[in-house]
């Protein structure tokens, strides 16, 4: 097999890498990154910097995709020299690869402007996930923010630092925001929305200097004026990586020259991105990237015959929640006709530049619904005489679907994934999928920026034969919005009581379905720190007892990996003698129930048993069930018991979406039949398997294989990643196996173990910080929430013939 | 009919319900927030303990197989039934509850 290196770990190059995978398998592949994370969505950075995605959540391949498909993938690794006549490329490390084909894929880097100072501390570049996690760490409440650069990344990194709490200044050379999309009008729409969400613009801004000792304390102009800042993000450009071409000898201009076939003037090196110059145009939107890396996928892999005849470019996007959407050249507006709309109030702005009847430029902001009517004009050149009536606002249409028929099968609908419309029939078509979810994941459409969202609904719409809108499963009426929608809000609208958000988001009353899920909501968001309302509750949770068919509760002490003595037995036998205990039974847990208790001697016998609670009457951890493993058992080759006990001290009194029961077995034999829990850890020689979503009650279900690790301490810990991840996760009531299937094993992999480290250590981090907060909750035997939750309450007056004070005669009934 | 003093509001917390013996009557009090609700403790499909219901604004939830009754009127509103269980008068005297007991059972 053929050797391909491939320069560059981004967008560009990974898409170009999966488009060549879709060809026959032809190549051995290499992919050097001089970053030291997987592949993730640079468009979605400023997603990050808002805080409204972690950075793991960007994450666009991660290390199972690498590995399954055969591709090694060298992180932290920057190629400094290529050698195009002996075919090799020389990492900073020393290490000298050799290839057959070279494909470059350096992207651009951020343009560092020639202003004395830009090297104090507190300045930063905004390009990849390192300069933002640096602006993260310094952007504070108050902080002073300058962003010089008032184009598209600029305003990205305004509004992240602007959510964050900064006080931000963007400071532009130009007279006008994103002067390249926008024209001066458009510009000032802008300018003036985004003044109104509190973000200072300052135009015309020539920088001269960065002042400051050692960190930056202000930045002057050439016209004398300076602001104060405690923190300086450069965004005034991208240039080319364009070194390692000229090392190799490729024709260079602005990028690497390609041509039709994406063949630069060396057949044995490609080249494809941000990088690249096509027909004297360097493009940098995401889009057109994808369109070159399928033509260089099909050239390189020896099919040789489409051509990438270059893009339309477009800009959709959302900048500081104004919609703004730009494409062809709005600024050469020279022997065009100009068709406008204008509504201050609302902040509307249209603008649609006409040549020879066809469509040559548009601009909108603060409205952009219309948009692909009008890319889809400027792409196939179409006359739009018949259309003049109806330029700026089509006529309604009776007809829902024909919006999506017009659209043609090669269209792009994801400019920011590369998805085209038909790409995305025949996945709901083979698949037969029938949500919005479910489209997500199979054709990763939608997952960017998110403004196709409309569009890919209507096309489910339109293909799908049981479309559901994702919308419609709903917690219940009381709040209607879906699970998912509402841990956002009561995330980011620091919800932190059941009322609260009944009140707010719903119709102020509840019921017995939203209440205890609302409950659960509040508590996993803020990790056990909210205002805990036990009205809300089901009456297990308020006094801590299984209710029974009689109004009698059940009592089940919890027995740590089924792991008793006889003292605690005792104790128990004793107890169940003193309360005249109807029925004291062995559960199917390795625990003990007492059954038929009266609700008024729950917290005598608790006190008495002087054991934790089970749990066993309540959506949150219920046991570890274990074999006898290495202890006694002469086939244990792990130590159960010991794992098992481990396990349940970890994560019990911790709530979860439904009840959660686990097993440790030493052995394959399975004695704990782990293999049909919700988590176990099977054990081998050597080492465990974790498995998950395993069922053994309406449904039985064999549990799906996490992860196999080596030590006890992996193996309890993959547990935790996946336990914190369905308490976040999981739909209140949704079993870890329904769980498990709604969101797939391997995306579940890939944000838990598979995780990059600062996501596993966020999962972590809030469950410690949950545990922290957590309690045996029999410990309320002693002080109730409410002093008569267990009490029974006798009138004060007994009947009959009581007859009421003076005061109480003529009460109305 | 007699006006019986039950306890103190104090002691039903909000949107919560208890049950209270009143000789051998046992009868489930609600707290509504803006007034307190009384009615038979015992749910027409199974006998559950209403007292220990989820309150759904007028209505409560019985903890053992959800049926909804209105505390109002007594009437099951779910699932459709023609059952229904006895209500109470309910008073507040300063602090204090007071429920007004018939002097015969009959249904509200």
């Amino acid at each position: 097999m053929e050797r391909l290196v491939v320069v560059g770990n981004g967008m560009a190059g990974v898409a170009c890498v999966e488009q060549i995978l879709k060809h026959a398998p032809k190549f051995e592949i290499t992919i050097f990154g001089d970053e030291t994370h997987v592949n993730y969505n640079r468009i979605l950075l400023s997603s990050v910097l808002a805080g409204e995605k972690e950075m793991d959540d960007i994450t666009l391949n991660g290390l199972e995709w690498y590995r399954n498909n055969g591709i090694l993938l060298r992180l932290g690794v920057r190629i400094s020299a290529v050698d195009a006549i002996a075919k090799t490329v020389t990492g900073e490390d020393g290490s000298v690869t050799g290839y057959d084909k070279l494909l470059l894929a350096t992207g651009s880097s951020a343009f560092i402007p020639p202003i004395p100072g830009v090297d104090k501390k507190g300045v930063f570049a905004f390009r990849n996930l390192d300069d933002t996690r640096n602006i993260l760490d310094r952007a504070q409440e108050g902080t002073k923010a300058v962003v010089i650069g008032g184009g598209l990344l600029g305003l990205e990194a305004a509004r992240g630092l602007q959510v964050r709490g900064c006080d931000v200044t963007v400071v532009h050379l130009m007279d006008s925001l994103m002067e390249r999309q926008l024209d001066p009008a458009g510009g000032e729409y802008l300018r003036k929305q985004i003044e109104q969400l509190g973000v200072r613009v300052a135009l015309g801004k020539s920088t001269s200097a960065l002042l400051g000792n050692g960190h930056v304390e202000g930045v002057v102009f050439k016209d004398g004026e300076s602001l104060p800042a405690d923190m300086v993000v450069l965004a005034a450009g991208i240039r080319p990586n364009v070194e390692l071409g000229r090392k190799a000898g490729l024709a260079i201009n602005r990028g690497i020259v390609v041509n039709d076939f994406m063949e630069t003037s060396d057949p044995d090196v490609f080249a494809v991105g941000e990088c690249v110059e096509h027909n004297g145009i360097v493009y940098g939107l995401v889009a057109p990237l994808f369109e070159q890396g399928k033509v260089l996928a099909a050239t390189i892999t020896g099919n040789r015959g489409p051509l990438y005849l270059g893009s339309k470019q477009a800009a959709k996007l959302k900048i500081m929640g104004v919609d703004v959407f730009s494409a062809g050249d709005p600024n050469a507006a020279e022997g065009a006709e100009i068709v406008k709309y204008e509504d201050p109030t609302l902040g509307i702005y249209k603008k649609l530049l006409v040549r020879g009847n066809k469509l040559a430029a548009v601009i909108l902001v603060g409205d952009v619904n219309d948009s692909h009517r009008y890319m889809e004009w400027l792409r196939a050149d179409t006359d739009i005489s018949p259309m003049r009536r109806s330029l700026l606002f089509p006529e309604p249409s009776s007809d829902d679907g024909r919006d999506v028929a017009q659209i043609p099968e090669g269209d792009t609908v994801c400019g920011c994934m590369g998805v085209t419309k038909g790409a995305i029939v025949h996945a709901i078509q083979s698949r037969g999928l029938n949500t919005l979810a479910q489209l997500k994941e199979c054709t990763k459409a939608s997952t960017g920026c998110g403004s196709c969202t409309t569009l890919c609904q209507h096309l489910l719409k339109a293909v799908a034969p049981d479309f559901e809108e994702d919308g419609r499963k709903v917690l219940c009426a009381c709040v209607p919005f879906p699970q998912e929608s509402l841990r956002e809000i009561v995330r980011s609208q620091r919800l932190k009581s059941v009322q609260d958000i009944l009140n707010i988001y719903g119709n102020g009353v509840g019921c017995e379905i939203c209440k205890p899920a609302l409950s659960y909501m509040v508590d996993v968001v803020w990790c056990g720190d909210h205002e805990e309302d036990r009205s809300a509750r089901f009456i297990n949770d308020r006094v801590h007892a299984n209710i029974q068919k009689d109004g009698t509760f059940s009592v089940v002490p919890r027995i740590r990996g089924g792991v008793t003595s006889p003292a605690e037995l005792r104790k128990i036998a004793d107890v169940a003698d003193k309360y005249k205990v109807p029925l004291v039974k062995i559960t199917g847990s390795q625990r003990i129930d007492l059954l038929g208790v009266r609700k008024s001697d729950l917290p005598k016998i608790w006190a008495d048993l002087g054991m934790p609670s089970g749990q066993a009457y309540t959506k949150g951890v219920r046991m570890v069930k274990t074999c006898v493993g290495t202890e006694f058992c002469r086939f244990g080759t792990q130590d159960a018991i010991g794992a098992g006990v481990e396990l349940e001290r970890r994560l019990e009194n911790l709530f979860t979406p439904h009840k959660v029961k686990m097993a440790t077995v030493g052995c394959p034999r399975n004695c704990a039949e782990a293999t049909v829990k919700d988590i176990g850890l099977v054990g081998q020689e050597g080492s465990w398997q974790v498995v998950v979503g395993g069922a053994a009650g309406k449904s039985v279900r064999k549990a799906d294989l996490l992860i196999t690790v080596e030590s006890t301490e992996q193996a309890l810990e993959a547990a935790e990643l996946f336990f914190q991840y369905y308490r976040e996760h999981g739909n209140y009531l949704e079993r870890t196996y329904d769980f498990v299937e709604r969101i797939g094993m391997e995306k579940i992999r890939k944000e838990t173990v598979y995780a990059l480290d600062p996501a596993k250590k966020g999962l972590l981090d809030r469950l410690r910080k949950s545990k922290a907060i957590s309690y045996d909750a029999w410990q309320e035997g002693a002080s109730p929430v409410n002093p008569t939750q267990f009490v029974q309450i006798e009138a004060m007056h007994s009947p009959p013939g009581y007859f009421p004070p003076e005061q109480f005669q003529g009460a109305p009934v | 009919m007699s006006w019986i003093r039950i306890t103190n509001t104090e002691n039903i917390p909000l949107r919560e319900g208890r049950s209270v013996r009143v000789g051998d009557r046992d009868i489930a009090i609600f707290n509504l927030g803006n007034r307190f609700l009384a009615v038979e403790n015992r749910c027409p499909h199974n006998g559950g303990p209403l007292a220990e219901g989820i309150i759904s604004g007028k209505t409560v939830v019985c903890p053992l197989h959800a049926w909804k009754v209105c505390l109002e009127s007594g009437a099951v509103k779910k699932p459709q039934s023609d059952a229904c269980v006895m209500t109470y008068p309910v008073e507040t005297v300063g602090d204090i509850i007071c429920i007004d007991i018939p002097a015969n059972a009959c249904a509200a």
